[in-house]
């Protein structure tokens, strides 16, 4: 929808360009800045005049994606760039409500930073335990994903910061990942996620989203059994309520999706 | 900027903070639709440089450059692209308005998203087909008549496509926003209250006017201080006159406070934000069994029954009983062998109709007040505008385009009052449209019910007593309400013997948004009751669902009772046959092979394992053909000299399909192509009287008038032809040419052997020939009125781990007499069997004192490709004696027994009773298993 109180647009071309006067706000893909009205922005700052490139190997092996990739873009990751993580990143994206249309427009980081419950970017980059490489008008820094979401909506980012890019370690794009979403209907808005890696050392990261108001990620040195991981799961807490599910169902949803993620992991190991 | 749109390439000035399809419609591009404005529904949909986006969320500076391609660059209605032709013939549609952004997705369907065509389309919401006759579409089925091709067989009964099949697949056929606007028209919007119960003692619109671009801040001030009811019927009586055009109390939140007129819509809402209002607060009450009692907050203190407001004092708009005496009911409930007693409710849910209410006012030459308006009922609105106004209805004229939806939500008075008020203020066209968040949080949706039922029967099955306690959420004002509740508890009762019966009815005012006409207008939430209990005493007494109904329901021999239904006969009766059909077709999916069928190009699995269970339900339902006290209609049909008729009617069209069906009785009347036949319609001006579309009345009502019209046009052209041949009348039919003697006799051959003809010509200069044209009339008052009859049934697997319910086995028989239009009647049976299957597993219109926490189709989900199964509907063999050609309405009618027959399912499968409506996954999960349902302020509901 036309945001009404909107006077300026800028396209930055470099970093210095990046300042936020008041009212302005940076502009990913837009879908949801669009999506409601904005009575507070009086400017936007278009982030994808920046160039940024999308995908890129780092020298490190790791993976950079940057915060004006798109989802389609993400959900079409080459294998070369993927490694044996690859198929997570497809199904982070079709865990989005919205359809092909939206991914075409909608951004890796703006899906971060908009921090929903049920948004799959904060999820994903959880799992696979990226850094989240910010910058900012005191320069550059970097949150850890599975620390970025502070809340429903709310991130670690300081007024007038923007993520960068979203880098991914080699070594979880070697691992093995596995993807669940629950939703009260087919293909509808996420009510809970699990998602979960598992190296070769065997270590294992499970990830628990949509159904609290922040990712919980529950770290394992090996595969934990089935009940260890259920009791965990439900020790995280901070069980989330919107007209996406009752906190109960999401709780035992989680459980479940869990536990599913688990035995794929270890079906995959083997 | 410069942009390339269909090919055609121009600089153009886009505004800071405009979207693409802003820009679009601002070009001229009306094809390009606004549904939601929030990237959710896909109306809006285009190609940019050649792939498919959603246009209200690209911000327009990013197309500088780049190619746009709408559906009108893929195919016009004179050039049409196959993949328009394929929705053509599929019958693609009902309303129409997401049709073009269907069309543009689907010519970018390749091999991978046929392959998962639910993902493919989760971007693409459609409200009134169910999507099967898209997926056909899709995959290339055809489903209806060649268009315009004469097949030589009456059009009465054929798979007709709509007169406006290839306008519509184009982005043609204009809406109600779809015109260029009027010279000098302003923009209105409105300033909504941020409290559920509140006085505006204080509102300073300087700063707003100060605005550049404000033309006018309308407040109470400047309100008509005549009351009236948004809600619109043929008598005005009917409701309570219980609104202001600008009142200063406020009752619901989102109600207006003041309404800002300027040159743009940015700058009305921007000076919006600059109103200063000073409230003072009232305290504000959101269940209605709290509203009811003493000491409650009361919203209409000062209405009396004069102004149809039952009880003020304990906020009841409405309160009534029905039936036998109450000592008479508790005796034969006392006294029978089996009985069940059950409390229901019903949560709320709401319409969404894919185009906004919309409306735009100008003066026209004549000095005239002229609307076009998204209505049901334009008669009506003008009615009541001369009325709250005090102008002759004379001095207003008010039409409609095509309506992208209604549902019941555009038999209301929303926005016009506004835009007359607007215009009377500042002499110039204006035009208000509402936004999708405006259809969600100030319209009115369903009644919310609290029902409480006690049944009983004797050993054998037959029932002795009903004892029947309606609670009602009228919501801030009484719209609606009456009329919904005194039908609520009628066809849904009296469908059935019941011995002894009993109802009490209450409808009560809260500080909610107001409930008001939604499909089935009451009835369904009744019988989600009664049909519940049914199949409880069914379980105790041991017999089938299907049984104990057939020992119970009503006959093709009985009559209603006189004095409450005095127009009201079953005209034809064909309830036997929809149950006995949908018991048996669920007993074929009863079979381990069985397999079940999903929407065109998916696939449903049969799930197996400890954690399903399968189950199924059935549920019946009778309606009237049309609403009571008087629906009435005029149509007219006139011919030219070139032989194509042109029927005028009062009925707007909002893919209810009435105007094919109108087009259909002239046609096979007239005995010439559908082909031939166009249809003026829903203007107040040029159409006779209709009292409005709506309780499914266009088939019935209007129907008959354009079907007597136009028997009497044949009659009135074969006399002239007879005269003109010098045979009797009787020798003579009416063809697609003219008047031809039949060939029967040798004084109807030429010479040459051939048949006497008479053409249109000749025919219409005889008749008429000053004008060139005969017009015949017509008229119909709705009454007497039948009765329609449906039955839905369910094989469904539930899982127990996660509350899914999915839905095996979809079917639905109708009575709807003879079928004017197969393919149409099919596509309103699955139509309202998909919003209903939407209301129960997936929608919920949650509000939390007096707040709508879901606002946005994003949180308040209508189903989508991937959410609906398969439905095989039947329609009964039966003729009524009342209908136009023995033919009765259907529309409302595929909701009501649905939501009754899944709950039945999932009884069946879980052994749980819902007592519930809202059966979303994790409803179902906690009924399942014994489990709190969670508590969550947001899914907490009133009743």
């Amino acid at each position: 929808m036309d945001l009404i109180q909107v006077a300026s647009v800028r396209t930055p071309r470099s970093r210095d360009e990046l300042a936020l006067a008041p009212g302005e706000v940076f502009l990913g893909g837009g879908t949801w800045l669009y999506s409601e009205p904005q009575p507070a922005v009086t400017g936007v700052v278009d982030l994808m005049s920046m160039g940024w490139r999308s995908l890129e190997r780092r020298p490190d092996g790791g993976l950079r994606i940057g915060a004006t990739c798109t989802l389609e873009e993400l959900h079409g990751i080459s294998a070369e760039l993927g490694g044996t993580a690859r198929p997570v990143f497809a199904e982070a994206v079709r865990s989005f409500l919205a359809g092909a249309k939206v991914w075409r427009t909608a951004t890796v980081g703006g899906n971060l930073c908009f921090a929903a419950p049920a948004s799959p970017v904060p999820v994903l980059a959880a799992a696979l335990d990226a850094s989240v490489k910010v910058w900012g008008p005191g320069g550059k820094r970097r949150i850890a994903a599975a620390d970025f979401v502070t809340g429903v909506g709310q991130t670690a980012l300081a007024p007038g910061e923007l993520v960068r890019a979203i880098d991914v370690p080699a070594s979880s794009l070697a691992a093995r990942t596995a993807w669940r979403k629950a939703a009260l209907s087919p293909l509808g808005r996420a009510g809970v996620y699990a998602a979960g890696r598992r190296e070769a050392s065997g270590r294992t990261v499970i990830v628990i989203a949509g159904a609290r108001t922040r990712p919980g990620a529950l770290r394992f040195e090996r595969m934990p059994e089935q009940g260890e991981l259920a009791d965990a799961v439900r020790d995280l807490g901070e069980w989330f309520a919107d007209p996406h599910g009752t906190p109960a169902w999401r709780r035992a949803m989680a459980v479940r999706l869990a536990e599913d993620v688990r035995s794929e992991l270890e079906g995959a190991a083997a | 900027m410069r942009i390339t749109v269909n090919g055609r390439s121009q600089d153009i000035e886009a505004q800071p903070g405009q979207v693409l399809r802003t820009v679009l419609r601002e070009l001229g591009h009306y094809e390009v639709k606004r549904g939601c404005d929030a990237g959710d529904c896909g109306a809006c949909t285009v190609l940019l440089d050649g792939r498919a986006v959603n246009s209200c969320i690209i911000p327009a500076h990013r197309a500088d450059g780049r190619e746009v391609t709408t559906v009108q660059g893929i195919g016009t209605a004179d050039e049409p692209a196959p993949v328009q032709e394929r929705f053509v013939a599929a019958g693609g549609y009902q309303c129409g308005y997401c049709t073009p952004g269907f069309v543009v997705m689907a010519s970018t369907l390749g091999d991978e998203e046929l392959a998962d065509l639910p993902q493919a389309l989760k971007g693409n919401l459609c409200r009134c087909t169910g999507y099967r006759a898209i997926g056909d579409a899709i995959a290339g089925t055809r489903n209806t008549a060649p268009a315009g091709i004469s097949n030589g067989d009456p059009a009465y009964g054929q798979a007709v496509a709509p007169p406006a099949a290839r306008r519509v697949v184009s982005g043609e056929e204009a809406y109600t926003l779809d015109k260029d606007p009027p010279e000098g028209m302003l923009h209105l919007a409105v300033l909504g209250s941020p409290h559920a119960h509140a006085r505006v003692v204080h509102l300073d619109a300087s700063r707003a006017l100060a605005l550049p671009g404000v033309r006018a801040v309308l407040t109470a001030e400047d309100s008509p201080t005549v009351r009236f009811s948004s809600a619109r019927h043929e008598h005005r009586e009917d409701d309570p006159d219980d609104q202001l055009v600008i009142d200063t109390v406020m009752r619901f939140r989102g109600q207006r406070v003041a309404a800002v007129v300027a040159e743009s819509r940015r700058i009305a809402e921007q000076a919006c934000a600059l109103i200063e209002v000073g409230y003072e607060l009232i305290p504000a009450v959101y269940d209605p069994d709290e509203a009811r009692r003493e000491g409650a907050p009361l919203l209409h203190p000062e209405r009396t029954p004069a102004d149809r407001v039952d009880d003020a004092t304990r906020n009841l708009v409405i309160a009534f009983d029905e039936g036998d005496p109450r000592d008479e009911v508790e005796a034969a409930l006392a006294s029978a062998p089996h009985s069940y007693s059950g409390t229901y409710r019903t949560h709320r849910v709401t319409h969404i109709a894919m185009e906004t209410p919309a409306a735009r006012g100008w003066v026209d030459d004549g000095g005239r007040y002229v609307l076009r308006t998204s209505s049901q009922v334009p008669f009506l609105v003008r009615d009541e505008l001369a009325h709250v106004f005090g102008l002759e209805p004379e001095q207003l004229r008010v039409l409609t385009g095509r309506v992208g939806g209604g549902f019941g939500s555009k038999q209301e008075m929303l926005i016009e009052d506004l835009v007359l008020l607007a215009m009377l203020k500042t002499g110039a066209p204006v035009q208000y449209e509402w936004t999708r968040t405006d259809t969600m949080s100030v319209a009115p949706t369903r009644h919310p019910m609290r029902l409480a039922i006690t049944i009983a029967a004797d050993p054998d099955g037959r029932f002795r007593a009903l004892d029947l306690d309606v609670l009602a959420d009228a919501g801030a004002y009484g719209n609606h309400t009456r009329g919904v509740l005194h039908h609520a508890v009628t066809e849904s009762t009296e469908v059935y013997h019941w011995g002894k019966k009993r109802v009490h009815v209450e409808g009560v005012y809260t500080n909610n948004l107001p409930s008001g006409a939604f499909r089935g207008y009451g009835l369904g939430q009744v019988m989600f009751a009664v049909e519940s209990a049914i199949d409880e005493l069914a379980l105790q007494l041991g017999l089938s669902p299907a049984e104990l109904r057939r020992r119970n329901m009503i006959t093709a021999d009985d009559r209603f009772i006189a004095e409450t239904f005095d127009d009201l006969a079953i005209g034809s009766y064909g309830l036997d046959q929809c149950l006995d059909w949908v018991e048996a077709q669920l007993a074929t999916s009863a079979s381990p092979s069985w397999e079940p069928r999903g929407l065109p190009l998916t696939t449903v699995s049969r799930p197996s394992g400890p954690e399903w269970a399968e189950g199924t339900g059935l549920a019946i339902a009778m309606i009237a053909t049309l609403p009571p006290r008087g629906h009435f209609a005029e149509a007219s049909v006139s011919v030219g000299h070139d032989g194509t008729y042109v029927v005028s009617v009062g009925t707007s069209e909002f893919g209810n399909g009435t105007t094919t069906a109108h087009v259909q009785f002239a046609a096979t009347a007239l005995n010439t192509d559908a082909s031939r036949v166009r249809v003026r319609q829903s203007d107040t001006d040029v159409t006779g009287y209709d009292t409005g579309a709506f309780g499914s009345a266009g088939t019935v009502v209007a129907g008959r008038a354009v079907h007597s019209a136009a028997l009497g046009l044949r009659d009135r052209l074969i006399e002239a032809g007879a005269a003109a041949l010098g045979v009797e009348a009787a020798a003579c039919v009416l063809d697609a040419d003219g008047v031809v003697a039949a060939p029967q006799g040798a004084a109807t051959t030429s010479a040459s052997g051939q048949p006497r003809r008479v053409g249109f010509r000749e025919l219409v200069e005889a008749l008429a020939p000053r004008t060139g044209q005969v017009t015949q009339k017509a008229s119909n008052d709705g009454t007497p009125r039948s009765v329609a009859f449906n039955a839905q049934g369910f094989r469904v697997a539930v899982s127990r781990a996660t509350g899914e319910v999915r839905i095996l086995h979809s079917v639905h028989g109708a009575d709807a007499g003879t079928v004017i239009n197969p393919e149409q009647l099919r596509g309103q049976l699955e139509g309202g069997v998909a919003q209903a299957i939407g209301s129960v597993l997936y929608e919920n219109l949650i509000v939390c004192d007096g707040v709508v926490e879901t606002p946005v189709l994003r949180q308040y989900h209508i189903p989508q490709y991937a959410d609906l199964p398969y439905t095989e509907v039947f329609f009964a063999d039966t003729y009524d004696l009342l209908g136009p050609r023995g033919a009765k309405s259907m529309s409302e009618a595929p909701y009501n027994p649905v939501a009754p027959a899944l709950a039945n399912a999932i009884r069946d499968a879980v052994g749980v009773r819902p007592t519930t409506t809202q059966l979303t996954r994790d409803a179902v999960w906690a009924l399942a298993n014994g489990a709190d349902g969670g508590s969550s302020a947001g899914r907490v509901a009133p009743l």
